[in-house]
């Protein structure tokens, strides 16, 4: 139901007061070719009646503030109450873009200081705060690496990026849009890069490695200095993809094992809100040797002074201004909030949980790697499917249990893949409720299958056409 | 899972029908659109765009993920069966006629290390 199906020609929801200046005719200001022919057929509603619209569409809505929300490589974290208070703060909310510097001093310096906590988690140098996420922060990594390699007059060679079977998306994706070629490299039979085949892949082609490690099976590559070395040895660099850096904060830091760049999602390690449009941010954090390259601008602290500064050889601006300022706002918040303990903390608990959950249902689903995980790990859906159920039923059918689905058929290299990422704000109650509601799916798959993949039953709307969404979406509704 | 005799198939579940001496029509195997679930777009390539052997040719998206589809022979498309474009789903409805993809040509057709049905119903068996 739509707001034009609730409109009732003439109701009226708010008046404009009389004109007190002279009306001039729209046909005086704008051309005829660019006027309506017809009247815009805007709904008509009352106030209440708009604001009872909004309201009961957003509780058909499941989020973190309703209920679990355990989408794997998403860390779909509780956003504390105190960032957004903070954020909301008129020296933070109403400040402009434009301003002089010496009117933003404490904005420059919480960027400043988000900069050097960012660049302490990370064990690198220093920070751009600029991309507004986690794929432009991936970008603009590789920008920096094309411009490293640029400024050694090995651009022309060095043009491959080499990434995991097991990556996301969007490593490819980024490879491909900042001009690399993305060569696959396989995984070896614990789940981590193989390195014998990366041994072979390398050479004076390769531009760098994309690592996200954890990597997307929840599982922590030990080989990763190895694998930083045989990326260096070759001339390469190596880029942390962060979007499960929620695993390691304040246990290892990603430069110390060899990467030469990392980037942070701010809206899901710093539990700034997302999965609702966001907005996002995905600072990246370089080592000293490409401090140079970083986007335009920095921000810099000389002289008792907070200031903004281009890079010597900067990639340029990837945003306008400074980036998502409010997002890092929020980041600086949790930051603080937490301290050094706190952060480690985080990740320990997000680890612990993740463990749990695992340990009670791999009875009941296959586990394709069965080692200890970090903050998520990855069920294979495979033996309800050779019951006839797949894992998208099983998807389904969760959210009669007020759950959101985990991601699932990825990573692509478990078959019927279910990623789970509890995260630490989760009770053990909450994480009980959910293995409960996993193991109950298990038994139905063996007892009642039809009923599973008639699911979900008990949501506003029931099962979704999702192939006929995809083949004939209807995106425009004529007013 | 249908696998169909007469055909050549290739280890990433492409499949080759030879159409005359210098040109074969190339589609994916019934366990391919298993596989992949409902596909809901193909991005038909162009005529006269050269293959490689090995290479990506095409991409195809299903509800899961969207997928390369690689070429099992090196040569020039002479064909691409545009009914795909308005009706993708013949992909999953009728893999091996009416959803077949593009016919290359080339003078020196290398099919000899491609699996016959037989071959290929057991490399599916093992997968």
């Amino acid at each position: 139901m739509l707001l034009l199906d609730l409109s009732v020609p003439g109701r009226q929801g708010y008046a404009l007061p009389k004109l007190d200046v002279e009306e001039t005719p729209i046909e005086e200001l704008i051309p005829e070719t660019y006027l309506r022919k017809s009247e815009l057929g805007l709904p008509e509603l009352t106030e209440p009646e708009v604001v009872r619209y909004f309201t009961q569409l957003s509780r058909k809505n499941h989020g973190v503030d309703v209920g679990f929300y355990p989408l794997g490589s998403c860390t779909m974290k509780y956003n504390p109450r105190v960032n957004e208070n903070i954020a909301a703060m008129p020296g933070f909310s109403r400040i402009h873009p434009r301003q002089p510097e010496n009117t933003v001093q404490g904005a420059l310096q919480l960027m400043y200081e988000l900069d050097r906590y960012l660049a302490e988690i990370a064990g690198l140098a220093k920070t751009s705060l600029q991309p507004a996420a986690g794929a432009h922060g991936e970008l603009t990594g590789l920008l920096i690496i094309k411009a490293y390699h640029e400024f050694n007059g090995e651009a022309e060679q060095r043009r491959e990026i080499i990434i995991p079977d097991s990556a996301h998306g969007t490593n490819p994706a980024s490879a491909q849009m900042a001009g690399f070629i993305a060569r696959e490299i396989s995984s070896d039979p614990r789940g981590g890069v193989d390195v014998e085949a990366l041994r072979a892949m390398v050479g004076p082609q390769t531009a760098g490695l994309m690592l996200t490690n954890p990597n997307t099976l929840g599982l922590f590559d030990e080989n990763i200095e190895t694998i930083a070395k045989i990326i260096h040895d070759a001339g390469g660099l190596l880029y942390y993809d962060g979007a499960n850096a929620n695993a390691i904060l304040g246990i290892v830091r990603p430069g110390d094992t060899g990467f030469d760049i990392v980037h942070f999602n701010l809206h899901k390690t710093f539990s700034t809100p997302h999965g609702g449009g966001g907005p996002g941010s995905g600072p990246i954090v370089v080592s000293n040797k490409l401090v140079d390259f970083l986007p335009d601008p920095i921000v810099e602290y000389t002289d008792g002074r907070y200031h903004l500064a281009r890079p010597k050889h900067s990639i340029g601006p990837v945003k306008a201004f400074y980036g998502n300022f409010g997002v890092m706002v929020k980041a600086y918040a949790y930051i603080r909030h937490l301290g050094a303990e706190g952060l480690r903390a985080v990740s320990e608990n997000a680890v612990l949980n993740a463990n749990y959950v695992l340990n009670q249902l791999k009875q009941d689903y296959h586990l394709p790697y069965d080692r200890l995980c970090m903050h998520e790990f990855v069920l294979s859906g495979k033996w309800q499917k050779e019951l006839g159920v797949s894992t998208l039923d099983i998807a389904k059918r969760l959210l009669d249990y007020g759950v959101h689905a985990p991601t699932i058929y990825f990573p692509l290299i478990v078959e019927e893949a279910i990623m789970v990422e509890p995260t630490e704000t989760e009770s053990k109650a909450t994480l009980d409720a959910f293995i409960e509601a996993m193991q109950n799916i298990a038994e139905e798959v063996r007892t009642n299958p039809e009923r599973i993949k008639s699911a979900p039953c008990q949501t506003p709307v029931k099962r979704l056409d999702e192939t006929k969404a995809a083949r004939s979406p209807v995106l425009t509704r004529k007013l | 899972m249908e696998v169909r005799k007469g055909l050549l198939y290739s280890k990433d579940h492409e499949w080759v029908q030879e159409v005359s001496e210098s040109v074969v029509r190339v589609g994916i195997s019934a366990y391919a659109q298993d596989q992949l679930g409902d596909i809901v777009y193909i991005e038909l390539p162009e005529i006269d765009a050269e293959v490689a052997k090995g290479e990506s040719f095409t991409v195809v998206e299903s509800v899961k993920a969207a997928s390369d589809v690689f070429s099992p022979v090196s040569g020039k498309i002479v064909a691409v069966n545009e009914k795909l474009e308005d009706s993708p789903e013949l992909i999953n409805e009728s893999p091996y006629d009416e959803g077949w993809i593009i016919e290359v040509k080339s003078d020196e057709l290398e099919l000899s290390d491609l699996m016959t049905a037989e071959e290929y119903a057991r490399y599916i068996e093992e997968v």
